[in-house]
């Protein structure tokens, strides 16, 4: 499983870091939820994976990593996914702005000059 | 009398308590304005003089207060005579000034800024003086430095004004920053920083091997503050600065504080051959150069500032001369100069006023007009020739007197005087322009005013300035003798050398080079005045090189290299930010390898499931996927995007985080509405044609990013897999399980760290949800939609022209036609009352299995969002006053009064207590605060999600109508 998900991360990232560095905004936006979820997948990984060990509080059983996942990283993770949605409702909203502003959606807010 | 009446510390400070006052008065009040400051200036004065009998005995007044104990350093104040003369000076020119300002200052300049600008900059200058410290000097020297540039940048609508503030404090402040490295350096050598100890270090000081260092850095500094040359080119442009400003700081004070700091540390570090040949050297050229150049200028207060350059000039010669008697005459020569040159200033100022030009070519003859000025004038311009029974004479025969007396190499004892009598020639010349240019010869024809005495009070000054050069001319001994004794003492080291102050000496060399100069003076003025009257141009012959133009390309080019170099290494572009971010931050993630090798490790895996292959096979060609179409198919690209996140959601439900899952499946809804509303701002994607290079470029790129994403994605997978499978190191998990019942009354131990261990956390984060959703209301506020996507959407336009349906019955555009879909409208309503009673559920149980105020506020947004989708916005918000502000604020509010309720009961800030009830019904009860907080970030996150999605929706809205008005014009 471990090679799985260690895939996975890889496939998303790479795939969110092509797309950061497209030329139009709708591609970085959608790049930067790509990268999201690779990052938030990998820095829940950290806290090892395990099937079946929620952590939830049960009566009576040992409180270390054999009975429970860590819950430190998923509590951070839970974090970054809010987070993660205001700064692209707010992307999305500047990008729109831009459009507005500029006419285009280049990300310099003007096409490129070769 | 060992105690002080009052503390020096009060005196020094009361300026610039007096310059806050000044400010908060009315801007064009300038009586009162002028009131205060010259009762600050004149208690200031009162104070320093009432010292006189202790410093006069040579007694040394310390008053010592702790500044930075950490460092040693104390706020030292030190009275010496030496300080207490230019304190008398600084206060005593100042209160002149300040009566002169009031009548100078017209009915439209703020005279608030002006006199409290002005305070300001004497109590810098009373803080130089009287520095026990050489740091704290340093402090109040670049004081002095800013003030300066406030003051000549007074008028700043005027460029010339703006500059010339530019360039004083550009020279001035960087030479005040050499002066704290020679200040760095002296205090190393003398071991401590306060001037006694310096004092008594002095040879110390002198052999120390950095003494050429320490002196060029310390002359550097005082070089550019008293108009040396080559810095000498600051002062003339400095002149745009309202007259009393010139009078007070380029004539008096300021200026002199360059030749106050050679003085001061004169027992220091003059005696030396170095000393002698850059101090008394650059004193020379100056005093040649500064007199030269104010022979040719055509601008009254130009030659006064080329005459202070020169002047200057004499004083740093005198200093350098090493002799203590020159030193003597370098202190004499600082009190006269300040009086006559103080004098002469606010006479050019009435000029200036009354007849509304400086121009010497234009002025002539004004002594029928204004008589009383004029003989003012023409005495201290007498002064500033060095005529006899003047207080300039007799400062300058005392330079004259060195100059003859001096005894190094051969051609100096010739050179030297040769040079003082040229300088003097030069001197006679300018000044005889000045009163005789001005007040002499025929009425002047077209003036800008016609000329006429200026008010009583604004020649008083004048009036009691050349009375003074009067008195020191002709009774020096008995007027100024005691005074200047007190003041040269402390600065020839204790010890006075015998000299005589008298108007008459005998028949002496001295005297001979006085009348030389006086008749070379009035012989070439006689045969050259008017055509150096007659002049255009304001360029000095002979001078090829021009300080100000040199360093005024010099700062365009360093400002044109400063550009060169960012353009060169900088982009406003995004892409190559991103690229380099990405670059850097992927080598410094892969460089770990480096001291950790990458490699497997032993951890035992979990067994590999077909299902969870399978999922990310999809989950992996979906991103691949979205990557590829988001160009051209942006929604097959929304699509696809939303299927990896379901893939994530799933393996976050798979690897025991149900709360993640819940989340992320929640988010997951919200951003694709997001998303799918903002989808219909965007362009149409046009194919890029023809252009060959163009395309060429694009193509290499795309292979280089395409490496770049390979390699970053494939660094990913190998870390991550080498973390996954090597042992976990010791983790803190433990201590929170452990915790989370008894401390944060929850079993949910991710809610708990959320809400209670990690709360201070969430509370900033809620606040960013909140700023964000302010932040896409105003933005979108004065959001204006492109034209070209206010048209119905293609599909519409379509349905319209081949069916007829009942979207095209619809005659306001922004109404949904009657019954538009019905039945999804009627199930989401059903669906209402169950999605918040499901909502409810998860906020209460959050605490303890998975759910939370985050997942409940999501689903509550999902809820009310579907209702606009399924009946419109409009219908919803005639129905619901669902005030999303409110929310956001309500929720803030509460989580923060949660966490402060805390407080009074002695706990930190965000402390749960939990209330443990036995309810008869209900069995045991735990209700944490937390759950209050929990409440409130519940009631942020709908907030800030509902007002996210409906400024989007109502764009659509807007644009409709924008639509309608547009057809209504139209027809």
């Amino acid at each position: 499983m471990e090679i799985v998900v260690s895939m996975a991360i890889g496939v998303m990232g790479g795939a969110g870091v092509w797309l950061v560095l497209r030329p139009r905004t709708f591609q970085v936006l959608i790049g930067l939820s790509l990268l999201s979820y690779a990052v938030n997948l990998f820095i829940f990984s950290v806290g090892s994976l395990s099937t079946g060990k929620e952590p939830i509080v049960k009566p009576g059983l040992p409180a270390d990593l054999t009975n429970y996942t860590d819950p430190l990283p998923q509590s951070l993770v839970l974090t970054a996914i809010v987070i993660g949605f205001a700064t692209t409702a707010l992307f999305l909203v500047v990008l729109l702005a831009l459009r507005g502003l500029s006419g285009g959606d280049h990300v310099d807010g003007r096409e490129e000059q070769p | 009398m060992d105690q002080l009446p009052v503390s020096l510390l009060l005196v020094t400070m009361l300026p610039f308590l007096g310059s806050i006052l000044a400010a908060l008065l009315p801007t064009n009040a300038r009586n009162a304005e002028s009131l205060v400051s010259a009762l600050v200036a004149l208690a200031v004065f009162v104070s320093f003089a009432l010292l006189y009998p202790q410093v006069s005995t040579g007694e040394v007044i310390v008053e010592r207060h702790t500044w930075i104990p950490q460092l040693g350093v104390d706020l030292l104040l030190r009275i010496d005579g030496f300080a207490w003369m230019f304190a008398m000076l600084v206060s005593g020119v100042g209160l002149l000034v300040i009566l002169y300002a009031r009548y100078y200052l017209s009915p439209e300049d703020p005279a608030a800024r002006f006199y409290s600008l002005l305070l300001g900059f004497m109590g810098a200058m009373l803080g130089i003086v009287v520095s026990g410290n050489l740091v704290q000097l340093i402090l109040f020297w670049e004081l002095t430095s800013v003030f300066s540039f406030l003051l000549i940048g007074y008028w700043y609508h005027r460029q010339d004004a703006r500059r010339g503030a530019r360039m004083a404090l550009l020279l001035t402040g960087g030479g005040g920053l050499a002066l704290f490295a020679a200040v760095l350096l002296i205090g190393h050598a003398a071991g401590s920083y306060e001037l006694d100890a310096v004092f008594a270090a002095a040879d110390q000081v002198r052999d120390h091997n950095l003494y050429p260092l320490m002196l060029t850095l310390l002359l550097v500094g005082a070089f550019t503050k008293s108009a040396q040359f080559p810095f000498h080119f600051w002062l003339p442009q400095a002149m745009a600065a309202p007259t009393p400003v010139s009078a007070y700081l380029h004539s008096a004070t300021m200026v002199k504080a360059g030749v106050f700091l050679l003085a001061r540390l004169w027992p220091v570090l003059a005696g030396t051959d170095e000393w002698f040949w850059v101090v008394g050297g650059t004193g020379l050229v100056t005093l040649l150069l500064g007199a030269y150049a104010a022979m040719f200028q055509n601008d009254l207060k130009g030659l006064l500032a080329y005459s202070t350059i020169s002047h200057l000039g004499l004083i740093t010669l005198l200093l350098g001369l090493n002799s203590p008697l020159a030193a003597v005459a370098a202190v004499f020569h600082m009190m006269n100069h300040a009086t006559f040159k103080a004098s002469l200033f606010m006479s050019v100022g009435i000029i200036d006023h009354e007849t509304g030009t400086r121009d010497m070519r234009r002025l002539r003859g004004l002594y029928r007009s204004m008589p009383i000025t004029g003989t003012l004038a023409i005495v201290a311009s007498a002064a500033m020739a060095g005529v006899p029974l003047l207080n300039g004479f007799l400062s300058k025969e005392m330079f004259f007197a060195e100059t003859v007396f001096v005894s190094a190499q051969p051609w100096i004892k010739i050179a030297l005087p040769l040079a003082a009598t040229l300088a003097g020639v030069f001197a006679v010349l300018y000044s005889l322009r000045l009163a005789h240019g001005a007040f002499f010869g025929p009425p002047p024809e077209d003036l800008p005013r016609a000329p006429h005495e200026p008010v009583r009070w604004m020649r008083v000054p004048i009036e009691l300035l050349v009375l003074a050069c009067l008195v020191v001319g002709i009774i020096p001994a008995l007027s100024i003798g005691p005074a200047l004794a007190t003041a040269a003492r402390p600065v020839v080291g204790g010890t006075l050398p015998a000299y005589s102050l008298a108007a008459w000496h005998g028949f002496n060399l001295p005297l001979v080079m006085s009348l030389v100069a006086l008749a070379g003076g009035v012989l070439i003025y006689a045969r050259y005045g008017e055509h150096l009257r007659a002049r255009t141009s304001n360029r000095v012959p002979l001078l090829p090189l021009n300080g100000r133009q040199l360093f005024e390309s010099l700062l365009a080019r360093l400002i044109a290299l400063a550009g060169k170099i960012q353009q060169l290494t900088g982009t406003r572009r995004l892409q190559p930010q991103l690229l380099w971010m990405l670059v850097i931050a992927g080598a410094a993630g892969l460089s770990s390898a480096l001291i950790v090798p990458l490699e497997w490790g032993h951890r035992e895996r979990i067994p590999m499931t077909p299902e969870f292959v399978l999922l990310w096979l999809l989950g992996g060609s979906c991103a691949i996927g979205a990557a590829w179409q988001a160009k051209f198919h942006r929604l097959a690209a929304l699509t696809l995007l939303s299927l990896v996140g379901l893939a994530v959601c799933i393996t976050f439900a798979w690897f025991s985080a149900p709360d993640l899952a819940l989340t992320q499946l929640a988010v997951e809804v919200v951003t694709l509405v997001l998303y799918l509303l903002g989808l219909r701002w965007l362009p149409r994607r046009i194919e890029l044609d023809g252009d060959l290079r163009r395309a060429d470029i694009a193509w290499w790129r795309r292979r280089r990013d395409f490496v770049i994403a390979l390699l970053i994605g494939s660094a990913l997978a190998v870390l991550s897999y080498a973390l996954l499978t090597r042992d976990a190191p010791l983790s803190i998990a433990p201590f929170f399980i452990e915790r989370a019942l008894p401390d944060g009354g929850g079993t949910n131990v991710v809610n708990v760290m959320l809400v209670d261990f990690r709360a201070f956390d969430t509370l900033g984060e809620i606040t960013v949800l909140g700023i964000v959703g302010l932040t896409v209301y105003a933005l979108l506020r004065r959001f204006r939609p492109p034209r070209e996507s206010i048209a119905r959407p293609a599909q519409q336009r379509t349905a319209l022209r081949q069916f007829g349906t009942d979207i095209s019955q619809r005659h306001d555009p922004a109404e949904l036609p009657p019954d538009y879909l019905a039945v999804p409208a009627v199930l989401v309503r059903l669906l209402l009352p169950l999605a918040l009673a499901f909502a409810l559920y998860l906020l209460l149980r959050g605490h303890n299995k998975p759910g939370g105020g985050f997942i409940a506020g999501l689903v509550v947004s999902i809820t009310l969002v579907s209702q606009s989708m399924a009946s419109g916005t409009r219908w919803v918000e005639a129905r619901l006053n669902l005030g999303p502000q409110r929310w956001i604020g309500a929720g803030l509010m509460l989580a923060l009064l949660t966490g402060l309720a805390a407080l009074p009961f002695g706990y930190p800030f965000l402390t749960t207590h939990t209330l443990h009830l036995d309810l008869p019904l209900l069995g045991a009860l735990h209700l944490p605060s937390a759950a209050l907080f929990d409440l409130g970030v519940f009631c942020v996150v709908v907030g800030a999600t509902l007002l996210l999605l409906t400024a989007l929706a109502h764009q659509t809205l807007r644009a409709q109508r924008q639509a309608a008005v547009d057809v209504e014009e139209a027809g």
